[in-house]
């Protein structure tokens, strides 16, 4: 949702984020809800600022979320709080799913499907009965039934079967109710350690500010991303906000709050391994995708928007490789690489420490701070044989092999480390021009202000640069596999003594434009699946829609008097819209649900829709429309005029996910890999089945209730530095304001070790331990868990040793643990031990 | 939805190259003019201890990083008011384990500190030089290149907000900087400041929003909401009509390190003479007895 639409909220709960301290510009907004009536809720481990603002804080024991929230799911179905006219018409609450299909509630943690020896499901038994829903991302196959991309075919013959009365056992409400049945109040209490009166006063609260007339909305950020389980907590939102209709509607939604500069910019045109722009699947080498075509068939849904598929990824070829993508060739199809499995940040930081990989690229990243398992990272890199850091100052990365942890500790020494590094001074934000694309999908433009100094140049100039030396030094190789730099495109124009590549070129490509004559496209509608249009991100079509029309550069917000969506400031993808599916604000009629909440209407007599935003729906088609299914439909064609949901193969919100996730079609509570107690939910089922662990000597995790490592830990960010530290740590004004690393301790804790504010203490895992100093603190609060006291420590992750403001680092406490969706790791809940006192360090380091 | 002002459709590209005429209108719906009173009303109650307005201060002003140390007190590392800190976010733990909060920080108090542009001033007062002046937007300057060093506008401030600097030797202290309101820019802490819990205006405009916010939040079961610095209240006693720069707080101002009556020591100069001449007079008459009984 737009972070501006946060003000519109009645209820507002931001669970997964210290908004106020990382978001401080978005958490304006809660602030101006607040003034107009809105509860603001925070539910969080730890008191922060957010918490300082909220009208309740409901304390949690780190990385028991799911168990909340499923809480919050079964308190809306038992006591019939949700919004039944628009959850029955939207969502797939009434769909029938397969016979065989078991709950986790009822399988003692565990849905059906589960392969022991694969670690992983089979999802045959998820699906809609008799039929298989496709995905936008198909990874199923892999683990599925080989006819699965056939069986998909069948939502182009008809919608999955429904049972609206909702009594048929194995409808989604059924099975919802079966699976939260234990989710109660008291066992709420008894695994997060919130009082039980707390959490339904938040559960009162958001029932209440949901319905025809009021709308609520929740903002999380990397505090439900980074656990084993988090791609499911976000789900479990995503189910609240389908029960209570706060989908599509002014103030209501899931604002999913992005943490580093244009990091939402960086997932729609991604740094992923396993996705190409516009969230198009990376063609991966275990699929039977050899060819353009199989690519296109296992890939292409047959209903709803995503249909449209083929023109996105053939006019991403065209802008890859340009006349070298041509019909005979599969538009260059066979120049991808193909992946072998995962190749995120974690099995790489394994592979570097194997010496699997050579080189590295470090680019806006300082693993050695950020990276889980920094001692493991460190050893990762003396192992490569060169390493590029692109950074404005010597970072802990680039400073690794000779003022590491480990050389201090005499692991490694500068002599023997063969590593080559080099050090690349970067441009700033204002050094260079560009768009950065914010939380909401805002892609704003900025100019630059001034040139960075000496030898820095932008990111774009490196990469600009360094491709068109490797096109030079392959221009006359014959060998296959230097094809596709030999194909690449890389004509942007230069700017300037330093031949500065045209930002704005490259914004032209991103929004597309035809080939070859190279008219710019207005939308993503003007796109071809025939060779005749270029377009580096389907999703970005509009940002640059005419010759000269940089519409990210556009500054005009609406007059005071509204409407408030403010379509002429910037570009928020897709084609300028500013709340998605906002379909949804009208009921199945085309009728607003209340004047209040009004943003999209059918008139009737103009035969069209009409709103102050862009209409995310198919034009002009009205809400009575039916697919006719006395034959096949296909994309839009099988979308009724009464479904919303038009990325969706069945353009519905998906309550129950039958396709897309790896651990389960329902959220289900599971204990964080390292934890304390025993899975109080689901005893039978401890952790994540699928959570990615790396069962290695140096990447060692803690055994449940370990007495080595009784408390938990959790890390966190401060509004005064960002991410890995260095662009604030080595800034004076800032330094001073968090000059030093902490952890912040509950004075129960600390007087049961005699610890005293801004002693030493040593907080320990079996990877590694650090030094720092105490901040004891009742904003943390030891919590009664099954019966045992558990006590939470935060550390801040920030500090390393470079800049003014210093500190051991967070991170080389934490493991290499991964969400099984996302290979995110697990940094916000583990556990550690902790003592008063310094870590003793060899002489020569203390002198 | 949020609040934009008409004139900001005049500026639609994204690159600013040159001063926005009355920018300060733009940002804080307010027009600089001479001969107006200019001044702060800092609402606590909207305050996320994020210190931008620390940062903003120190940026535009110029003013060193001078104390890196970790105080252990909350997130305060700042500590206080100085020559080289001219904005201070206070940081004050009360019952944080309460889970229901009173509504608008009750449990983890927040409060940007600054100089308080006092009207009358007793800096002012005491500067024997001239240094201290008030200025055609009714705040209080010191101006350094005048200043003699003597230190007497030190003790004088009741809130300990001037102070001396040891490189020049000089006072000094936040200018609600004058120099941006001589080009039409809000000073930077209020600019910066993302969630308007510091709000730059016209003195007597800010007085009547803090009557009616404080009013609002009494309304809306802050009990404890109370104003600091307006006509009449805390803050605005000992000789002090009102503070330029007023706050709204939600417990005693001593909670916040504010004196709960400070005063102006000219007040305090016809009694203070009175009970000296009283004493001199006393002393006179008691030496003379004695003095007088011995012979």
């Amino acid at each position: 949702m737009a972070q501006w639409d946060v003000a519109n909220s009645d209820c507002i709960i931001v669970m997964g984020s210290n908004m106020a301290e990382n978001h401080p510009i978005a958490f304006r907004f809660v602030l101006q809800a607040k003034e107009r009536g809105a509860t603001v809720i925070h539910v969080d481990p730890r008191f922060t600022r957010t918490s300082a603002l909220a009208d309740i804080h409901a304390p949690i024991r780190a990385g028991t979320d799911i168990a909340f929230l499923g809480g919050i799911i079964r308190h809306l179905l038992e006591n019939d709080l949700w919004f039944r006219d628009w959850a029955l018409a939207y969502t797939n609450i009434a769909e029938i799913i397969e016979p065989g299909f078991q709950d986790a509630g009822s399988g003692g943690g565990k849905f059906s499907g589960w392969n022991d020896e694969k670690r992983g499901y089979q999802f045959d038994t998820w699906q809609p009965e008799g039929m298989a829903m496709a995905s936008a991302i198909s990874e199923h196959y892999l683990n599925t039934a080989e006819n699965f991309s056939s069986m998909t075919h069948k939502l182009a013959e008809h919608p999955p079967p429904e049972d609206r009365s909702l009594r048929h056992p194995m409808c989604v409400y059924q099975i919802l109710k079966r699976q939260y049945a234990a989710y109660t109040p008291e066992m709420v209490a008894k695994t997060t350690g919130c009082p039980q009166e707390t959490f339904l006063k938040v559960c009162e609260a958001l029932a209440r500010n949901s319905g025809r007339e009021r709308t609520g909305a929740f903002c999380y950020a990397v505090g439900w991303t980074h656990h084993s389980t988090g791609v499911q907590m976000i789900r479990a939102a995503a189910l609240i906000q389908g029960l209570l209709g706060n989908v599509g509607r002014p103030g209501g939604g899931i604002l999913a709050l992005r943490g580093h500069t244009s990091i939402q910019g960086s997932t729609d045109i991604p740094t992923l391994y396993n996705l190409m722009p516009g969230y198009i699947p990376h063609p991966n080498a275990q699929k039977p995708e050899t060819s353009l075509k199989d690519y296109l068939e296992h890939e292409t849904v047959p209903t709803g928007w995503w249909h449209n598929f083929p023109k996105y990824i053939v006019s991403l070829l065209k802008a890859w490789y340009g006349d070298a993508a041509t019909g005979q060739n599969e538009f260059g199809f066979q120049l991808l690489p193909k992946i072998m499995g995962d190749h995120s940040q974690l099995p790489m930081t394994m592979a570097m420490a194997d010496g699997t990989i050579r080189g590295m690229f470090m680019l806006g990243q300082n693993p050695i701070i950020g990276g889980s398992n920094s001692d493991t990272v460190q050893r990762g890199l003396a192992k490569l044989e060169w390493l590029v850091v692109r950074d404005m100052v010597e970072t802990e990365t680039a400073s690794f092999w000779h003022k590491g942890r480990l050389v201090e500790r005499g692991e490694l020494s500068p002599d023997k480390v063969a590593t080559e590094v080099f050090l690349m001074p970067a441009e700033l934000g204002p050094e260079k021009e560009g768009t950065v694309t914010n939380t909401h999908r805002l892609v704003q433009w900025h100019d630059k202000a001034v040139d960075g100094p000496g030898d820095s140049r932008s990111e774009l100039w490196f990469v600009y640069h360094l491709g068109r030396r490797l096109k030079q030094l392959y221009a006359g190789s014959t060998d296959p596999q230097d094809a596709p730099i030999q194909a690449v495109t890389l004509d942007y124009r230069e700017k300037g003594a330093r031949r500065e590549p045209s930002a704005e070129d490259v914004l032209r490509e991103i929004n597309g434009y035809t080939w070859p004559d190279r008219k710019q496209v207005a939308a993503f509608t003007e796109l071809k699946d025939d060779g005749s249009t270029a377009c580096g991100c389907w999703l970005y079509s509009g940002a640059w829609p005419k010759q000269d029309h940089n519409q990210a550069r556009s500054r005009v917000p609406d007059p005071p008097q509204g409407p408030g969506t403010h379509l002429g400031w910037a570009f928020a993808w897709p084609a300028n819209r500013r709340t998605l599916y906002n379909r949804a604000s009208a009921d199945p009629e085309g009728k607003p649900w209340s004047e209040r909440k009004k943003l999209v209407w059918w008139d009737a007599e103009k035969k069209d829709w009409n709103s102050p935003d862009a209409l995310d729906f198919e034009p002009h088609k009205p809400p009575g429309y039916r697919p006719d299914w006395s034959h096949p439909n296909e994309g839009m064609d099988a979308i009724s005029g009464a479904n919303p949901f038009i990325m969706m193969a069945d353009g519905k919100a998906a309550l129950f996910v039958s396709s897309g996730l790896k651990d389960g079609p329902l959220p289900t509570h599971y204990e964080p890999v390292e934890s304390p107690v025993r899975n109080p939910v689901h005893p039978a089922t401890q952790t994540n089945p699928g959570a990615k662990t790396w069962g290695r000597p140096d990447n060692p995790l803690h055994e449940v209730g370990d007495p080595r490592f009784p408390h938990v830990l959790t890390t966190y960010r401060l509004t005064e530095h960002h991410s890995g530290g260095i662009p604030t740590r080595l800034v004076p004004h800032l330094a001073e304001l968090q000059p030093e690393g902490f952890a912040e301790i509950p004075p129960e804790l600390a007087s049961a070790l005699g610890i005293a504010n801004l002693d030493w203490v040593v907080l320990s895992t079996a990877r590694g331990e650090v030094e720092t100093r105490a901040l004891v603190t009742e904003r943390l609060r030891p919590f009664e868990i099954a019966g045992r006291r558990i006590h939470q420590i935060g550390m801040p992750w920030h500090f390393g040793w470079v800049g003014y403001a210093t500190g051991d680092i967070a991170n080389a406490l934490t493991a290499v643990v991964g969400d099984p969706n996302t290979s995110m790791h697990e940094n916000k809940a583990l556990t550690c031990a902790l003592r008063k006192g310094r870590i003793p360090r060899p002489p020569e380091a203390a002198e | 939805m949020t609040e934009v002002h008409a004139r900001a459709q005049e500026h639609t590209p994204s690159e600013f190259n040159r001063m926005i005429p009355d920018e300060s209108e733009l940002t804080a719906g307010v027009r600089i003019e001479p001969g107006r009173s200019y001044g702060f009303f800092t609402d606590t109650t909207l305050c996320i201890g994020c210190k931008a307005c620390e940062v903003a201060c120190k940026e535009w002003n110029a003013l060193p990083a001078d104390d890196v140390r970790l105080s252990g007190m909350s997130y305060d590392n700042t500590r206080r008011l100085s020559s080289t800190t001219w904005r201070h976010v206070a940081f004050i733990e009360k019952e944080v384990r309460d889970n229901t909060q009173q509504a608008l920080q009750s449990s983890w108090l927040m409060m940007s500190d600054v100089c308080k542009h006092c009207s009358p001033a007793p800096c002012l007062e005491a500067c024997p030089t001239g240094a201290i002046f008030r200025t055609e937007f009714d705040t209080v300057v010191v101006q350094q290149d005048i200043c003699n060093g003597c230190g007497y506008c030190v003790p004088a401030c009741p809130f300990g907000v001037v102070a001396m600097d040891d490189n020049d030797g000089k006072a000094h202290k936040c200018t609600l900087c004058y120099d941006r309101m001589k080009g039409g820019l809000e000073p930077a802490c209020a600019k910066s400041c993302p969630t308007d819990s510091i709000q730059f205006g016209e003195v007597e405009a800010l007085q009547t929003r803090a009557e009616t916010r404080v009013q609002e939040l009494r309304d809306r079961g802050v009990a404890g909401a109370r104003l600091y610095g307006t006509p009449g209240a805390e803050g605005a006693t000992g000789g002090i009509r009102h503070l330029n720069a007023s706050f709204l707080l939600v417990d005693r101002p001593e909670v916040y390190n504010l004196p709960a009556a400070p005063s102006r020591p000219a007040e305090r100069i016809a009694p203070a003479l009175g009970s000296g001449l009283v004493a001199v007079a006393g002393l006179a008459l008691a030496a003379f007895a004695l003095l007088g009984r011995r012979r």
